[in-house]
């Protein structure tokens, strides 16, 4: 390519054949692999749960009211997220930066409500030695967390460069290709909300 | 379609799609805790119904799928049938008589 052509256009507006920027087609094909690593998690908790016959009803464990409560944190995490990248494009870069920052908020608050709930139920003597529930439960939202736990990181970075002044009207793509992966940890999570919690 | 052609298409109105979300939750939550357990298929068809409904207001309207080209939904959709097939054998192995 021209190197005049390459500065018109600059490479986060470059296309691949599907007629989507490089970047957020990258990130859409880590989804993809995600999506069959939890695929995996969650397939494995059911077979198992429906191959034994006598398994604990979650709530009698689990405090669903709290997770219920964190659950709602991540949506609203999700539409800050998604506030923060309209405000983007729409050039309203203070807002941007606000609502980077509640996402990052939400974010920190959801790990730390899973963390006392880690604690409550260790505490409490239910553990993954305990039980095959027990297993499954802290394998499956262990893995959750930790990708949550990977996107504040990378929010607290994204949220540092919009206070930096390095993310603009014209130069946000970053914010649309981490909100995908945020928006999928909360699509996860509200299977596993429902897998693990409820049914 | 790049960040700048996702905007111009109208802007879903995302305190709508949030307050449904909300909404599903609280109502998934009342239906698992009033609903006898004794009723295991009702629970369990109603409860995959609303995170079903819930994922896909995510997919579609937060992650901008509905915006997008078709090809990137036949890339997500096939993934989420090989996902399927995954669940399906494992579930199979279970369920089906053993000859």
């Amino acid at each position: 390519m021209d190197h005049a052509v390459a500065l018109a256009h600059p490479v986060e507006e470059e296309v691949t054949c599907t007629g989507i920027v490089h970047d957020k087609m990258g990130m859409w094909v880590f989804l993809c692999s995600e999506v069959m690593f939890f695929t995996g998690l969650i397939g494995s908790y059911i077979v198992l749960r429906f191959a034994s016959p006598l398994w604990p009803r979650p709530s009698t464990i689990l405090n669903v009211p709290l997770t219920a409560a964190n659950t709602f944190i991540l949506i609203c995490s999700s539409v800050t997220m998604v506030q923060a990248l309209a405000s983007a494009q729409r050039g309203d870069l203070g807002k941007m930066k606000l609502f980077l920052s509640l996402t990052l908020l939400f974010g920190a608050v959801f790990i730390s409500i899973q963390g006392v709930e880690y604690y409550k139920l260790l505490h409490e003597g239910f553990n993954p030695h305990v039980s095959l529930f027990g297993s499954v439960f802290f394998t499956t939202t262990g893995f959750h967390g930790f990708h949550v736990f990977c996107g504040v990181v990378s929010m607290a970075y994204m949220t540092g460069k919009a206070f930096l002044g390095k993310l603009t009207k014209e130069h946000h793509q970053g914010i649309e290709t981490l909100g995908l992966y945020w928006h999928f940890v909360d699509l996860v999570w509200i299977v596993l909300f429902t897998i693990i919690y409820l049914i | 379609m790049s960040s700048s052609e996702t905007a111009a298409h109208d802007s879903p109105n995302y305190m709508a799609i949030f307050w449904w979300l909300a909404g599903l939750t609280v109502v998934e939550v009342a239906y698992s805790s009033l609903l006898p357990h004794t009723h295991k298929a009702l629970l369990i068809i109603g409860l995959v119904g609303f995170a079903v409904v819930k994922a896909s207001l995510v997919a579609l309207y937060f992650m901008h799928l509905k915006y997008e080209p078709k090809s990137l939904g036949v890339i997500v959709s096939s993934t989420l049938i090989l996902g399927c097939i995954l669940v399906g054998v494992g579930m199979a192995e279970v369920l089906l008589p053993r000859p």
